[in-house]
């Protein structure tokens, strides 16, 4: 299966900005028996003055652009061409959480895909005791890493209700676990730290949502902006597993990744410098429909 | 070499000795052996000082505080919201080590340095220490200093750590520890040639005589290498400051001063095509160095901490790059973390196959079971911190030392912590330092210390600065921890028995970072802290005038209703309040944004120009405050008005011809001009008979010009053309023109052909308006818009040169 994705982000400022810089984390990524970028374009308006694309710590690719002279809006195209690769089946293959707390004390590698990275805390993600206590009540000690990662992606799905407007980009897990509000963001960051407090390794996964549904199905939240959702390491036998807790379903053809991280902060679509006293404001269009 | 007189001295110095020993000095000092006799290389010292009477002694320290106060040398303490300035607090009594001896220590801290860029060059590429299971991976893996975005991000062939200093003590055995390595944490040593400086100045006898290490030469070899690091590029070398705000600042700016670096901020600096460039007054000029004093977490907001205000967008891509170097890695401060420092012996005997010449103080990582265990056990020896914490143990004010903690449950309380988070804690030995001489009321007293010492790696090695900075505990509590209650700074001489070398930084090798002057580059932001300095001293004595003006009425009875009060108030001082404290915030407030301005950019003012500034702040606020004698007041203020004008003398006489000169004095003179287009515009408004006139001759100080010149009695006529028209008044808004012309003809422009930059056309319009203007031409409204012209010119130079 292949899909066309397009996206545009708009930043549109009060009063005009110079001397900005901004670091851009959008494409898709290539992964080995899942995903496969054949095709993409990458454009920014105003043309920037200088351009470079690089690759992350975490082997997401980036793109660093500046505008030196002012300008009042800014925006960024993508149009990109994605092949899936139909899903292999699996089984459970995750050790209980205790051995897996006990299988990561002899990890020794500090490569980008190395679960050390994921115990936390990160930038964005300091412990909180509320989602702490959240994940203890759904400890069963005899289940696997991967039936808790599903039991706790479900129960928070019911206890969180998706909502655009309770939170943005800056608002803390902590914050919109309280309010029990919030979008794909706070969704993710509150299920990392709730498999975190019972040592599960976990990540943030930032990326492209389908947006219409196959048929018969219900249109997933989250497909008019980019998503983001979890992975979690459940043992050296199961690797990474993807949930999506906003969705309440284990990730599968319907989701393509472009970021791995430990939050947002280190995927942002968009990370920015300007000089301005204004605000401002901005807007986000993503389109992934099949293509042939 | 004279025999000592043997009588007095031994008389005095054999009491001074006794009462030093009675405080028990003896058991682990630096001057002392435990048998009660001065060591060798302390004993000429000590024959010297124990010449000296007390009251000699008091003066000659007064002459060393004195010393550095002139050079502006001073310590900065913040509290949430305000600095305040404190005199340098240093100890006057050396702390004396033999050479053999440092070179010892050199030996061991060098073995040592060579050991961190081992672990860091690791940590920074393949991290085959945590795959051998030499260090737990946790240790990077959760610590916030070990930046991801630099890993394999080396520095072209090059090393990664150029100079780093160290903390250390010497235990009750005799031996030395490393308290703490010192990588992005302030080590102050640029403080230490001050310090020198001050010494010579306290025993000028000795020091002449004495055989002590200078510190100039590397100073020498410190600026060799920062050239060398630069290679052939044609960039700038600067030194990245957090500004003004931050307590190293004096030192970032001394540093800069003294070694010829360019000093910046954040804000100054833009990557463009990937290089780092810093925006001058004549445009963008590529830095090829940068000697990085910001945490490294701040140094980019866009690949780091993307709170960061301090760094600059870009500069990570710079570095990768590899148009942009830095003196150091951004990302070395992970060295700093306080746990490492339990698997460095470990580290070093693997490497070496013994341990290190100078090893640090014992330290046991709670992580770990057994090193766990150990600290539970042994909790009352020990002082625990955070595994994580990057700052020198002696300025961590969360690290606690158990045996001085009363409360008998809080060790269990503790011990429990440890249990359930022992990652985030780590033991250190609550270790004793060693004491050395301290003058204290009039008495010499043992005090414990410790010895910062730095050093640069050049391209033969690492070089060693042989002697430097101690620090001298303010009580007699031997324990480690009691440092970080404060103390003094004390000078460290390394001595010789045979004659040293006396190099002099004055004498740089022709090599040392060309600088053309006087175009030597410019950052922005210090041209605009300058030109305001300008403005703001000059809106400063306008208002003092004014004030003089008002209060001479006042003293010969007229009352504040009357007319010309009434006029001064309304008219020229925006309708301040009729009470003298407000009307003398009118320049009380400029004065302090001047200092503002002034402390901004003390790289570029003379420590001089600084004194006389605060000076006339800390006079300006006397009147304020003192209720002086009504009668008195014109006499206060004049006296105040000599101190601004010996102010703009001192800049004017001292200051280098610089552009930053310039944009001071075009700040004055712009300031100037509008001032008198507003006081002119006001005067002329009003009746003739009512004494505004000759009010503006007087705010003017145009008085004696006037009755020379022309020997009538004031007309609007003969005013206006004193003081708008005349090209020979430095009182008159013309002449303000035409040198503001002058200074923008001199400014670096960023375009090169011969077409003339849009303020200079500006500038040179207004002024052939007022060279073929006719005085009775001009009217009230006309010195209105002459007004707008003159701020229109402020904004464009702004726009060019200031942006």
């Amino acid at each position: 299966m292949k899909y066309s994705i397009r996206l545009t982000i708009a930043h549109y400022y009060d009063l005009p900005a110079a001397n900005s810089r901004h670091l851009i984390r959008v494409l898709p990524r290539t992964l080995l028996g899942r995903q496969k970028l054949t095709t993409h374009l990458l454009e920014v308006f105003p043309e920037p003055e200088s351009k470079a694309e690089g690759v992350d710590f975490f082997g997401n690719t980036t793109h660093s652009c500046a505008h030196r002279d002012q300008h009042k809006e800014m925006s960024i195209r993508l149009s990109c061409h994605v092949e899936m690769d139909a899903p292999s089946l699996w089984q459970d293959l995750s050790p209980s959480i205790q051995r897996l707390r006990s299988d990561h004390d002899t990890l020794t590698d500090l490569g980008p895909t190395s679960p050390l990275h994921f115990l936390g805390p990160s930038p964005r993600l300091p412990p909180n005791s509320a989602i702490r206590d959240f994940a203890k009540d759904l400890y069963q000690p005899e289940a696997s890493a991967v039936e808790t990662v599903i039991r706790i992606g479900k129960a928070l799905h019911e206890t969180m209700t998706f909502d655009a407007t309770a939170t943005t980009v800056d608002t803390d897990a902590a914050d919109a676990f309280r309010l029990q509000r919030g979008v794909c963001q706070d969704f993710t960051h509150i299920m990392i730290l709730a498999l975190q407090s019972l040592g599960i390794p976990s990540g943030y996964v930032s990326g492209y949502l389908r947006t219409l549904p196959p048929p018969g199905s219900v249109k997933l939240e989250g497909a008019d902006a980019m998503h983001a959702w979890v992975r979690a390491w459940c043992g050296p036998l199961q690797g990474w597993i993807e949930y999506d807790p906003t969705n309440a379903t284990l990730v599968g053809t319907d989701h393509v990744v472009a970021g791995y991280g430990r939050d947002y902060s280190d995927v942002a679509p968009v990370r920015g410098h300007l000089r301005s006293s204004g605000g401002q404001s901005n807007t986000q269009a993503v389109d992934v429909a099949i293509a042939g | 070499m004279q025999s000592p007189q043997p009588f007095t001295s031994g008389q005095i110095g054999h009491e001074l000795l006794a009462s030093y020993c009675a405080q028990g000095a003896m058991l682990n000092d630096e001057m002392v052996l435990p048998d009660g006799t001065v060591k060798p290389v302390w004993a000429s010292f000590f024959d010297h000082l124990s010449r000296l009477s007390p009251d000699e002694l008091g003066k000659r320290f007064l002459r060393g505080d004195q010393y550095l106060r002139d050079a502006g040398v001073l310590y900065r303490q913040y509290d949430e919201t305000l600095s305040t300035e404190r005199e340098w607090p240093l100890s006057h009594i050396p702390v004396i080590i033999g050479e053999d001896e440092w070179q010892v220590i050199s030996d061991g801290l060098i073995e040592r340095a060579d050991l961190l860029e081992y672990i860091l060059q690791d940590f920074y590429s393949d991290n085959t220490l945590v795959a051998s299971g030499q260090l737990p991976a946790k240790l990077l893996s959760r610590n916030p200093a070990w930046l991801r975005p630099m890993v394999g991000v080396s520095k072209q062939g090059g090393h990664l750590l150029n100079t780093l200093s160290f903390e250390i003590g010497r235990g009750p055995d005799g031996k030395w520890w490393v308290i703490s390595d010192l990588i992005e944490a302030p080590s102050s040593v640029g403080f230490a040639v001050e310090n020198r400086i001050a010494m010579s100045r306290v025993f000028p006898n000795f020091f002449a005589g004495a055989n002590i290490h200078r510190l100039a030469g590397y100073f020498q070899e410190f600026q060799q290498t920062l050239m060398n690091m630069r290679g052939r590029s044609s960039g700038e070398v600067a030194l990245l400051s957090p500004g003004p705000m931050n307590q190293n600042y004096p030192e970032h700016s001394y540093l800069a001063r003294y070694l010829g670096l360019l000093l910046v901020e954040g804000e100054d600096l833009i990557v463009q095509d990937g290089k780092a460039m810093v925006r001058t007054v004549g445009g963008l000029k590529p830095i090829a160095l940068l000697w990085n004093r910001l945490p490294s977490t701040m140094f980019d907001p866009l690949e780091l901490d993307s709170s960061s205000m301090l760094g600059a967008a870009g500069l990570v891509e710079a570095i990768r790059t590899g148009t942009l170097r830095t003196v150091n890695m951004v990302g070395a401060g992970v060295l700093e973390t306080r746990a490492l420092m339990a698997f460095i012996p470990k580290i070093a005997r693997a490497r070496l196959g013994r341990g290190l010449a100078l090893p640090n103080i014992a330290t046991w990582w709670c992580g770990q079971d057994s090193q766990r265990d150990h600290v539970i056990t042994n909790i009352e020896r020990m002082m625990v911190g955070d595994a994580f914490s990057t700052a020198p143990l002696m300025a961590d004010p969360r690290t606690r030392d158990f045996s001085e903690i009363s409360d008998v449950s809080y060790p269990q309380h503790l011990a429990n912590k440890i249990k359930t988070s022992g990652h985030n804690l780590v033991g250190q030995e609550a270790v004793t330092l060693s004491t050395t001489p301290a003058w204290d009321d009039g008495k010499m007293v043992a005090r414990p210390m410790c010895i910062r010492i730095s050093m640069v790696r050049t391209e033969d090695g690492w070089a060693v600065m042989p002697g430097g900075y101690a620090r001298i505990s303010a009580g007699d509590d031997a324990k480690a921890l009691a440092m970080q209650r404060g103390g003094k700074v004390a000078d460290v001489w390394v001595t010789s028995p045979r004659q040293v070398k006396t190099p002099s930084l004055l004498s740089v090798s022709p090599t040392a970072i060309p600088h053309s002057l006087p175009h030597a580059l410019l950052p922005s932001r210090a041209a605009d802290n300058l030109f305001w300095l300008g403005r703001y001293v000059e809106r400063s004595e306008q208002n003092m005038r004014l004030f003089r003006a008002y209060f001479a009425r006042i003293c010969d009875g007229v009352d504040h209703s009357d007319v010309i009060p009434t006029f001064i108030r309304d008219q020229l001082m925006a309708g301040v309040e009729p009470k003298a404290s407000a009307i003398a915030a009118r320049f009380g407030e400029p004065l302090e944004l001047a200092l503002q301005a002034a402390s901004r950019i003390s790289d570029r003012f003379s420590p001089d120009g600084m004194m006389a500034l605060r000076g006339l702040v800390q006079d300006a606020k006397m009147l304020d405050r003192q209720h002086v004698q009504l009668e008195d007041t014109p006499v206060q203020i004049s006296r105040l008005l000599r101190q601004v004008t010996g102010f703009a003398g001192l800049v004017h006489e001292n200051m280098y011809r610089s552009d930053g000169w310039r944009f001071l004095s075009i700040g004055t003179s712009l300031e100037r001009a509008a001032n008198m287009c507003d006081l002119l515009a006001a005067c002329l408004l009003t009746e003739p008979s009512s004494g505004a006139l000759d009010l503006a001759l007087e705010v003017g100080d145009s008085v004696v010009s006037h009755r020379t010149r022309f020997q009538i009695a004031a007309n609007a006529r003969s005013v206006t053309d004193l003081l708008a028209l005349d090209p020979s008044n430095p009182r008159a808004v013309r002449y303000h023109i035409t040198r503001t012309k002058e200074h923008i003809a001199k400014l670096p422009t960023q375009q090169e052909d011969h077409h003339m930059s849009h303020v200079a056309r500006q500038v040179l319009l207004l002024e052939t308006q007022l060279a073929t203007s006719e005085p009775e031409a001009i009217s009230s409204k006309g010195l209105n818009r002459l007004k707008q012209d003159i701020w229109s010119i402020s904004d464009t130079l702004n726009k060019y040169h200031l942006a």
